[in-house]
């Protein structure tokens, strides 16, 4: 069966993006390595930005200009334009599939701040945002009938270079989790919907234990050019003993940050980077610090955090009504991706990327929260509408043929040394040295460690030679990818020998001209800057 | 800490680990001691639904429940154990189609009151980690039953003001649907998400009334009173 649209990722991005190419006419199949509800989409939490005014004075040259700022003029200024212009639409739509957003009295959408914005712009279902918005998608999928195969890991792209030699994408190769057996889907466009890589941190990250760059690693095989990979948000406020995330909204309901003196050190509101650094800064005095939520009252924390008092309690035993939250900053999300060109398609011929996988520099060097959940949708339907034109007019010629086979990734196993133990020498070594301040030396050990990891990889492998649902190897397979994606993020951090955003070397602590332009990955590893 | 888990046979396994959730103890038998070792799990912390097993029996998620000495570990009940702790889960899943659990139409600006949003805002939490139906006893009986989640999900829309025909969901739960639970109330005790689908089964239960559905459990069709004077349907 050949499908005009194949969307890799089931998480907001893959979902918008195969509603709007099946509502376009086009024949969906949504491939998933898990089930569409786990994905990363369901731990947003603080809300989804879009100037409607509901709570306050807003306009959307407000969030062109806060989201700009943010980005440390590496942003795209007409992608960031046409993301906030899009944004109350996309709202409005998400609302009108049934999004059960939370109400203002005058039964408006309700809005709250986050940090770098200048009003009160992030539309909030509680702080379950996320969860609720994946929910509703999940829900409309089913409702156009849209095919979701479940547990199927994307291995490869398949592709061939046309008469012009321009290459496009006709197939992909995945693995079905659950007998080991390779499928192979032929399509005349692929959507990219994967997710980032924040899980090379490993347990300093906020992310699911999915976030493996499988996406950005296939494509790069594929021949796909990815761009801006030194830049990882550390979000401030996780979870001191589990990483695990406690929103923004917390502080922009009106939350401190305090050090063990109980001083407040920091503008709370100001956008990630720098408060991030700013905690940084402090726990590197040899301060412990806190999130301290108790003055908003136990009746706010219940009816606007709900999960955030959950979550406290459950994994650092502490109720955040009466106690203050021992945090710590830790990697959150990836800016660097995919290189996607206006339309949201790589340099791949029908292939497109969406969501966190992929990079439409609109976050630039820094995020700003509420602005991720904006861009799957905006962008999720862009790419599932020009994925479908593409697949109308496709009509180049290829033979369906795919020579991997499963048994491969068995026999050539060894297992002299655990991969697991290697994963979580990485995650370490990121954290501490590819964090939130680098400088050349850190950099260069990380780098010398990941080269280490890598020539020893022939020694590693699946030690459970079982076919059924072999989470060994899917997770070696993960594995592999973080490592060759964890090269990029390294070496691209070498290379730009200034501080932006989220990505501040000690070493070279201001902006600097030469380098306001992205850096750019091509198939052979080489990096270039362009504008 | 020794624990025992439900594999092809029942397997104990030792940690020197305390205070640790279930999921960590798992990782730490996969990455350290037994690669073959097969659960599930995503974001842990609650909000994806990957990981939830049964406990002694009774269904927790993995990475919220404190592992215990002596524990033991079991997949979920009513789907088909794929390997060890992880189960199957397109035909739970399945039964939201059977529910029409969707809105049935883009809406058009229709504006919801903070009562209007309250009216689902816990049953929106689902996170579909399936341990209602894995509670579920009526499965025991009746293979085809739609479900708690899945009802629960009905109810989300079939409670929201956006959606212009919930005729056509009641329509949908008749058959082995609403009348088919027990109100058990297991499936309330079970949800890490504090749904309760028995609660959501009563409220369709009413709206199937008004829409003309009597219960087919109860022989006298035709309504009447019960000894006490009140009405029996």
């Amino acid at each position: 069966m050949k499908y005009d649209v194949i969307i890799i990722g089931a998480g907001g991005a893959g979902l918008t993006a195969a509603i709007k190419a099946h509502e376009s006419g086009a024949k969906v199949i949504v491939l998933t390595k898990e089930y569409s509800t786990r994905s990363q989409t369901c731990m947003a939490q603080g809300g989804i930005n879009a100037a409607l005014g509901n709570a306050d004075e807003d306009s959307i040259e407000s969030h062109i200009q806060n989201t700009l700022k943010s980005a440390h003029n590496i942003a795209n200024e007409e992608a960031v334009r046409f993301l906030c212009e899009q944004a109350p639409y996309a709202v409005g739509w998400l609302d009108n599939i049934g999004v059960p957003f939370s109400r203002t009295k005058e039964s408006k959408i309700a809005q709250r701040k986050l940090g770098g914005a200048s009003a009160s712009r992030a539309c909030y279902a509680q702080d379950y945002t996320g969860l609720k918005i994946l929910h509703t998608l999940y829900d409309k999928c089913l409702s156009l009938g849209i095919e979701i195969l479940n547990e199927k890991y994307l291995l490869e792209l398949l592709t061939k270079e046309d008469k012009d030699e321009k290459t496009f994408v006709y197939g992909v190769n995945v693995l079905n989790k659950r007998d080991s057996s390779i499928e192979t889907y032929e399509t005349k466009s692929v959507i990219l919907a994967t997710g980032g890589y924040s899980r090379i941190y490993h347990t300093h990250s906020t992310n699911s234990v999915s976030s493996t760059g499988d996406g950005i690693a296939v494509a790069l095989r594929a021949g796909a050019r990815v761009s801006d990979m030194e830049f990882v948000q550390f979000h401030p406020t996780a979870l001191k003993e589990s990483a695990i995330l406690i929103s923004e909204s917390a502080r922009g309901a009106g939350g401190y940050l305090l050090n063990s003196k109980g001083e407040r050190f920091t503008n709370e509101l100001a956008p990630r980077d720098e408060v991030a650094r700013a905690i940084d800064d402090e726990i590197n005095k040899g301060e412990n610090i806190f999130l301290d939520i108790r003055h908003l009252g136990e009746n706010f924390i219940n009816e606007e955090l709900p999960q955030e008092r959950k979550l406290a309690r459950l994994y650092e035993k502490v109720d955040p009504v009466f106690d203050l939250l021992p945090i710590k900053p830790v990697a959150h999300y990836t800016m660097g991706g995919i290189e996607v060109d206006e339309n949201s398609q790589t340099n791949i011929d029908g292939l497109f990327a969406v969501g966190e996988c992929a990079n439409h520099k609109v976050h630039g060097a820094n995020r700003l929260g509420g602005n991720s959940l904006l861009e799957l949708v905006v962008f999720g339907q862009q790419a599932g509408e020009n994925a479908c034109t593409y697949a109308k007019k496709f009509n180049k010629e290829y033979n369906l043929h795919s020579e991997l086979d499963s048994d491969s990734f068995f026999n050539d196993s060894n297992n002299e040394i655990n991969f697991y133990e290697k994963q979580e020498f990485l995650g370490d070594i990121f954290y501490k040295n590819v964090a939130i301040k680098r400088d050349k030396d850190k950099l260069l050990t990380a780098l010398d460690e990941i080269l280490k990891i890598k020539k020893e990889l022939p020694l590693m492998g699946v030690s459970d030679k079982s076919k059924t649902y072999n989470t060994n190897l899917i997770e070696f397979l993960e594995f592999k990818n973080l490592l060759q994606v964890s090269e990029l993020v390294v070496q691209c951090a070498i290379r730009r020998q200034e501080s932006r955003g989220a990505h501040f070397r000690t070493d070279a602590t201001d902006e600097n001209e030469k380098y306001k332009k992205h850096s750019i990955i091509n198939k052979d590893g080489e990096i270039s800057y362009e504008d | 800490m020794k624990i025992n888990i439900q594999r092809d046979i029942l397997k104990e396994y030792e940690a020197d680990l305390n205070d640790v959730t279930l999921l960590e103890f798992l990782q730490n038998i996969k990455t350290s001691k037994d690669s073959s070792l097969t659960y599930s799990s995503g974001c842990r912390s609650g909000v994806c639904g990957s990981c939830a097993v049964r406990v002694n029996g009774r269904e927790v998620l993995a990475c919220s429940y404190k592992v215990q000495d002596g524990d033991k570990i079991e997949p979920l009940r009513n789907s088909k154990v794929i390997r060890d702790l992880v189960v199957d889960m397109d035909r739970a899943y399945a039964f939201n189609q059977k529910a029409k659990a969707w809105q049935s139409k883009d809406s058009q600006n229709i504006l919801l009151s903070q009562e209007d949003e309250k009216m689902n805002e816990v049953q929106s939490d689902c996170i579909m980690c399936s341990a209602c139906y894995s509670a579920c006893p009526v499965y025991a009986v009746n293979e085809e039953f739609i479900g708690p989640f899945s009802l629960t999900r009905a109810w989300r829309y079939v409670s929201d003001k956006r959606e212009d025909s919930p005729s056509i969901k009641i329509d949908a739960i008749q058959t082995n649907g609403v009348w088919d639970c027990t109100l058990c109330n297991e499936c309330t005790i079970v949800c890490p998400q504090g749904i309760s689908s028995k609660a959501d089964i009563e409220k369709l239960r009413a709206q199937s009334a008004i829409h003309g559905f009597m219960d087919p459990n109860i022989s006298n069709f035709g309504g009447g009173f019960g000894f006490d004077g009140s009405p029996s349907f």
